[in-house]
């Protein structure tokens, strides 16, 4: 069994709910919301060790909506949403996570935040020098170290 | 049964390694047993376009997040602070922030200067032949001079200042309080076949570039080359003792996980001030009925953490974000006591650069800052690359009751009995990290930042394990001696953290390294009569 279909299909559609009532897309930014099918697939495709916890913290949200989340109206939805941020746990916490990590590493995201799209290694970044002439007030006092005895 | 070697190492880690090759010239057989691999730096994080969300989970600092088959699992439950650390061929500086002070000489003389805890059995001055050379071995890069830190004389220059390390800069000077570049194990220039940094992001979770320095890649390759052996994946379950009350030897799980007998004439136990303690309680004999070396009652006891008061914010300016080393500057300005701010002892201060987007994102959600819905955008585009952070690393004093005892029922996959950890923050650190924390909004607010959070502590940041076989001059009082030797057993020696009779207020690793040269050479030195 693959690892997204250890989420049931209802915990798979609660999923792309809360995930676009944390980050929803934008015009203005010009980004997709998390519930984008490319960040939902990348989700489903690595909860590897996170997904008991995510299950439960979809059950969790599951038990305080009573329905599928998409038929209950705004105004219910934020209020569920708020009662599972307050009383979720590390459950809840494991989902925003999970959600943000695979939001924050989409391609179109990242260029939108103007980063570039690719791992640290091997290219790494240039770091500049920075003003070192503010070290001079530091330097033009006495030492100052605490002696043994 | 293996053939007996002449000296047998625990750990592989900081002082294990160091303790090797130092040990190595005297070529006698030395055999060193760590129960994980080597590593495989292809294998590290920031390889992939994943590395942040690795930090979660098989990267994570925490052994019982990260469950690999080398990790033991530590019940944690009952302390504020989480044991942080990392098993393998590198022990722990595969995964630390490389920062690297030295304790101060007023550090080892605190009953003496402020009437608490204990003096310690040596001093700054005889460690600094050790510190000069782990830096040379290790490769430091840093800024000599500093007016408020011990001399020392980094061979490569430090790490740029880059964007943040100019506003924490003029913040510090605006307050006229001290700063200064960090000594660090970062190398900034090429190093001893350790090419130079690129910057590749937070250094903790292992450097793929090979510029920041973990004993596998410095001391281990040198140790080997010298004749040293090292057997991978073999897991210690506890050292054996003679007739006469001397170590024989240590029984351990090999690779196979079939259980194996090492006999040894000297045992050096190298497994930090968590591993070491869990080693000794586990080696319990009719002679040694409380555990091995424990005719004091103190092993495992003692622990101290360093509390870490941790206060961040966001300038309207870019920072480094992951772009850059962690760490790069240091302020002993509240280091020393001042009996007026409330509390005995100080702390070192850290300054941290910023954090990549994944880390942004998570942090300030769970903190509250980054809201849901339409506004999520606007708000995560003024916080991310913009952060600046500030930690008290406060000094632990020695308390029997925060200690390390084995656990009755928590095992790990060879069925030894896992560490149990039981630890409360004092009053006297609570002081001194709320005095942290202040300063550090001062400091904060000077560089012009907003949106102030706190962790208060760190709760994963139980990096430093120290105190918990503590040396000194008396049996009734100490493990050790002041060269490191069991006062019970007298071919066992503890070089790691453990020894530590006070904590300092900065990160120990330098200060562990010297103190395991320092025994290495206590040894040599003694090598005629080292059991008498």
């Amino acid at each position: 069994m693959s690892v997204s279909n250890e989420l049931t299909s209802a915990q798979r559609d609660d999923l792309r709910i809360v995930a676009a009532m944390i980050v929803p897309a934008s015009d203005e930014y010009k980004v997709p919301g998390a519930d984008d099918p490319a960040v939902q697939a990348d989700m489903l495709a690595t909860l590897g060790r996170d997904t008991a916890l995510v299950a439960e913290a979809l059950n969790h949200l599951a038990r305080l909506a009573g329905k599928p989340l998409a038929e209950l109206d705004p105004a219910r939805r934020d209020a569920v949403a708020e009662e599972f941020r307050a009383s979720g746990g590390a459950a809840a916490a494991t989902l925003v996570r999970v959600v943000l990590q695979c939001y924050y590493r989409d391609d179109r995201v990242l260029r939108s935040l103007g980063l570039e799209l690719r791992a640290p290694f091997p290219q790494g970044y240039t770091l500049e020098q920075g003003d070192w002439s503010l070290l001079d007030p530091v330097k033009a006092k006495p030492p100052n170290l605490r002696r043994a005895t | 049964m293996n053939d007996p070697v002449d000296v047998l190492i625990i750990g592989a880690g900081a002082s294990g390694a160091a303790v090797a090759w130092s040990l190595a010239d005297t070529k006698m057989h030395i055999l060193c047993l760590d129960q994980g691999g080597w590593m495989n730096s292809s294998d590290y994080p920031s390889t992939g376009r994943d590395w942040e969300a690795k930090f979660y989970g098989d990267w994570s600092t925490s052994p019982n997040i990260r469950g690999r088959p080398e990790d033991y699992p530590i019940n944690d439950d009952n302390s504020p602070i989480k044991v942080v650390n990392f098993n393998g061929v590198g022990g722990s500086t595969v995964m630390y922030t490389a920062h690297w002070p030295r304790l101060h000489p007023s550090d080892f003389k605190v009953k003496t200067l402020d009437g608490v805890a204990d003096d310690w059995p040596i001093d700054y001055d005889a460690l600094t032949p050790f510190f000069e050379e782990n830096d040379r071995m290790m490769g430091v890069s840093g800024l000599s001079g500093d007016p408020r830190s011990p001399l020392t004389h980094p061979p490569m220059p430090p790490q740029p200042l880059g964007l943040s390390g100019p506003l924490i800069g003029k913040a510090m000077n605006k307050l006229g309080w001290h700063w200064w570049p960090s000594d660090t194990t970062v190398a900034t220039m090429d190093y001893e076949g350790r090419a130079r940094c690129i910057n590749l992001g937070h250094c903790t979770p292992a450097c793929a570039q090979g510029a920041k320095a973990s004993t596998d890649i410095t001391y281990w390759p040198h140790a080997i080359r010298a004749g040293v052996e090292l057997k991978t994946h073999c897991r210690v379950r506890e050292i054996l003792t003679n007739e006469h009350g001397m170590a024989s030897g240590v029984v351990y799980y090999d690779k196979d996980g079939v259980e194996q007998f090492q006999p040894a004439e000297v045992v050096i136990i190298a497994c930090n001030g968590v591993g070491t303690p869990r080693l000794l309680l586990n080696s319990v004999s009719g002679r040694f009925p409380n555990g091995l070396a424990n005719s004091s009652g103190l092993v495992g006891k003692n622990l101290m953490f360093h509390p870490y008061a941790q206060i961040y914010g966001f300038v309207k300016e870019p920072t480094d974000s992951n772009r850059a080393p962690p760490t790069c500057l240091w302020s002993k300005e509240f280091y020393d006591t001042d009996l007026s701010r409330g509390f005995v002892r100080g702390y070192g201060i850290q300054f941290g650069r910023g954090a990549g987007p994944v880390f942004e994102a998570v942090a300030s959600e769970q903190k509250g800052i980054l809201p849901w819905g339409a506004d999520h955008h606007r708000v995560f585009r003024k916080l991310n690359g913009h952060r600046l952070g500030v930690s008290a690393i406060c000094e632990d004093l020695p308390e029997e009751h925060n200690r390390v005892t084995l656990d009755p029922v928590l095992k790990d996959s060879h069925g030894i009995p896992a560490p149990k950890i039981d630890y409360t923050i004092s009053e006297n650190s609570r002081k001194m990290m709320a005095h942290g924390l202040a300063r550090g909004r001062e400091i904060l607010e000077a560089a012009g930042a907003t949106d102030l959070c706190i962790n208060d502590p760190i709760p994963w940041g139980g990096w430093h394990l120290l105190g918990t076989a503590r040396m000194g001059t008396d049996p009734a009082r100490s493990v050790v001696n002041e060269w490191g030797r069991s006062h019970d057993v007298k071919n066992l020696f503890i070089v790691d953290g453990s020894v530590f009779v006070t904590s300092g207020g900065v990160n120990p690793t330098s200060t562990i390294q010297a103190i395991a040269l320092y025994v290495a050479d206590q040894m040599k030195q003694r090598l005629a009569n080292l059991f008498d």
